[in-house]
């Protein structure tokens, strides 16, 4: 799960990581309110969406008075950026951080993020702050420092020292970018984070080292333990059907083309969509109705297919194993009832209850298309929605 | 021979109350795997299936001598029933149970450093030696006793894979899910290493999918190490970046992970990659003709 900026920054800052003071508005009035009582001349107005890139899309600017604070917050909310990270669509600003502006001597990076090839957490660090890391990683790889942190002993000062002299931090500073490593670490294991990346960490002329930026992800299997991190979600960030699939544990993820798929199975439900891209088809998502689905949770996946108004037929394909396709047979028969289907529907069915599955569906009446494999089904489909 | 498991494999069931895992202890009884008994805390001294209940796992090694697990706790409490099973000094656990938070898995994967448990997944099938034994979840009905191994990062392709194999007449040696989580127990090449060892192993299905880069690590040990053919299958290879497809490990990110470099590696190390989920089988047996080997891997 994302969350905004401030959100991060008011986590990080519980744990003692150093960052600007700021705050949240709403509104062009909660804005200049805020910037009032940071009482800094100079201060930072800066969009708050899920995505990367707002500075270059026009999303943060240095406010050097109250008027000019007015004139960006009312430039920027309610404006729709795009960046890299958006998609073409672009995301409508809706939330500022109006924050203390602060004299950057130098922009450094710092990551905490999972290596899964030793199954550790990775801490990773470089002096080219401010910019794509991928793009440092791939210009310079000498300039970023990993250090593996072992689960049991934590991240060891010597580790995060050994990274500060690595990437150049003045010497007087470097207990500060300890303490501020550490902390990071101990909130990265604490909340359960996927991601807390720290992009850039500015050292200032007075002296400080501090999160200009923050972007924490956390990994959603654990949220059932951050109830705090929940409260945080932020439902305009999200689409809707992705938020409507959630509620029923559904993984479903909107792509854009025509072809609705229901699949048991991540694995199989990516080669789903492989197979109709094969037979030049496109598929309007990815949906994964996992093992455990009821009857009623079948229907409600069919429902969120359909109300993607781009859809024009629908591929359901089963392999049951803990899924069983008798469940998955009565719940389409379900929907497709409740909805009144009015698009094609091919279904292919293999596994667990197979023949009770492919009874039901005989025996509704319903107008379904059966296919003996996946290659068949995605080949039905393709030529039935053109 | 097999790998991991074979007719004499003794099982316990870790959560065996829950309905999951009631429904596929009376699977996996049926299919003639030996449940020889199942654990759940504070219900020790119930029979269910006909299999004797204890509260604790060091108990029921005790009592029944099992040397393997199957997990099917819930996710919260999942990372503690590995930790009991290594530290009931188990030959094998195989972890069911998916969303486990990665961090848990983590600390397991430091805890079991220098132990002897063999963990198979999370969030995985299980794993199956047709006709001998069957530990998971994935439908028997689909499996014949052979010589083709199986590795996979996803249950419903590798059913998809051994579907194919079956209905063209080739048996499997045994069939092993490895799970679609970033951190997890046996990788690729742990499997790839014990069907290169096993002699009734003749060759190896691989599929994987998009997210990290344990495919071409894997293929890397292939070209180096391997004496028997491999082909394969990648998943997600329309998947766009930054999405992440249901497991927790498939996800294209930093321009890392994607099917095509997989693809393009799994080739350049000598396994050839079924251009659709639906060819695994046949991509297969073209190779297996081309090796001479179709013969005896046929099973009718």
């Amino acid at each position: 799960m994302n969350i905004h900026e401030y959100q991060g920054k008011e986590v990080l800052r519980s744990y003692g990581v150093a960052v600007p003071n700021g705050k949240v508005a709403f509104s062009v009035e909660e804005a200049v309110e805020a910037a009032k009582e940071l009482g800094t001349t100079v201060n930072v107005v800066k969009a708050q969406i899920h995505a990367g890139g707002r500075g270059k899309a026009g999303g943060v600017k240095v406010a050097k008075n109250l008027d000019e604070v007015r004139t960006y917050a009312e430039e920027i909310l309610g404006k729709t950026l795009v960046t890299h990270q958006t998609g073409p669509e672009g995301k409508e600003v809706k939330r500022l951080l109006i924050e203390e502006g602060c004299d950057i001597k130098k922009e450094y990076y710092i990551g905490l993020v999972l290596d899964r090839a030793t199954s550790q957490v990775v801490l990773m660090a470089s002096e080219e702050g401010g910019t794509e890391i991928e793009e440092v990683a791939e210009a310079t790889p000498e300039k970023i420092f990993k250090e593996y942190i072992d689960p049991i002993i934590g991240l060891s000062p010597f580790q995060a020292r050994r990274v500060a002299f690595n990437i150049n931090i003045p010497k007087e500073l470097v207990g500060q970018a300890v303490k501020f490593m550490i902390s990071l670490y101990t909130a990265f294991i604490d909340k359960d984070c996927s991601i807390a990346e720290i992009n850039p960490l500015v050292v200032t002329g007075d002296g400080k080292v501090m999160a200009l930026d923050a972007k924490l992800n956390f990994d959603a299997n654990a949220l059932y333990r951050h109830k705090d991190i929940l409260a945080y979600r932020d439902l305009d960030e999200e689409d809707k059907k992705e938020i409507e699939a959630s509620k029923y544990d559904l993984s479903y993820i909107s792509l854009g083309g025509n072809i609705g798929c229901m699949v048991n199975g991540a694995g199989l439900a990516m080669a789903t969509m492989d197979i109709i891209k094969h037979y030049s088809g496109d598929p309007a998502n990815f949906l994964d109705v996992g093992g455990g689905a009821t009857a009623e949770k079948v229907t409600e996946a069919f429902k969120i297919i359909l109300s993607d108004e781009n859809v024009k037929g629908i591929f359901v394909n089963i392999f049951g194993g803990i899924m069983k396709c008798d469940i998955i047979a009565t719940g389409v028969v379900e929907a497709a009832k409740q909805v009144s289907l009015s698009v094609p529907l091919v279904v292919r069915l293999e596994g667990t209850n197979v023949d009770a599955g492919k009874e039901i569906l005989n025996q509704s009446g319903l107008d379904i298309v059966s296919a003996d494999s996946m290659a068949d089904g995605a080949q039905k489909i393709v030529s039935l929605v053109k | 021979m097999s790998v991991f498991i074979n007719k004499d494999t003794k099982v316990i069931v870790q959560g065996i109350t829950g309905s999951t895992a009631l429904f596929h202890t009376k699977q996996m009884l049926e299919y003639g795997t030996k449940i020889v008994g199942g654990v759940t805390p504070g219900k020790g001294g119930l029979e269910v299936e006909g299999v004797p209940v204890f509260n604790t796992l060091a108990e029921a090694v005790k009592e029944t001598g099992a040397n393997a697990s199957v997990i099917y706790v819930p996710a919260p409490f999942a990372a503690d029933a590995i930790l009991e099973a290594v530290d009931a000094d188990l030959d094998l656990a195989i972890c069911i149970t998916e969303h486990i938070p990665v961090l848990d898995m983590v600390k397991v994967k430091r805890y079991m450093q220098g132990k002897k448990t063999r963990l198979v997944g999370p969030n995985c099938p299980g794993v199956i030696t047709p006709d001998e034994c069957k530990i998971g979840i994935m439908p028997g009905y689909i499996h014949t006793k052979g010589h083709v191994g199986v590795v996979s990062r996803s249950g419903t392709l590798t059913y998809e894979a051994v579907h194919q194999l079956t209905q063209a007449g080739i048996g499997q040696s045994t069939a092993v899910g490895i799970g679609g989580d970033p951190v997890n127990g046996t990788d690729f090449i742990d499997v790839l290493k014990a069907f290169n060892e096993d002699p009734e192993t003749k060759a190896v299905i691989m599929i994987g999918e998009i997210g990290g880069t344990a495919e071409e690590e894997a293929a890397e040990w292939v070209k180096a190490n391997m004496t028997k053919p491999v082909v394969g299958f990648i998943g997600g290879r329309t998947a766009p970046p930054g999405k992440r497809m249901g497991h927790a490990g498939a996800i294209i990110s930093g321009g890392k992970g994607t099917a095509d470099e997989k693809i393009r590696v799994m080739n350049e190390c000598g396994i050839q990659v079924a251009e659709t989920p639906s060819v695994m089988g046949e991509t297969l047996i073209k190779v297996l003709e081309e090796k001479g080997l179709l013969a005896e891997c046929k099973t009718h």
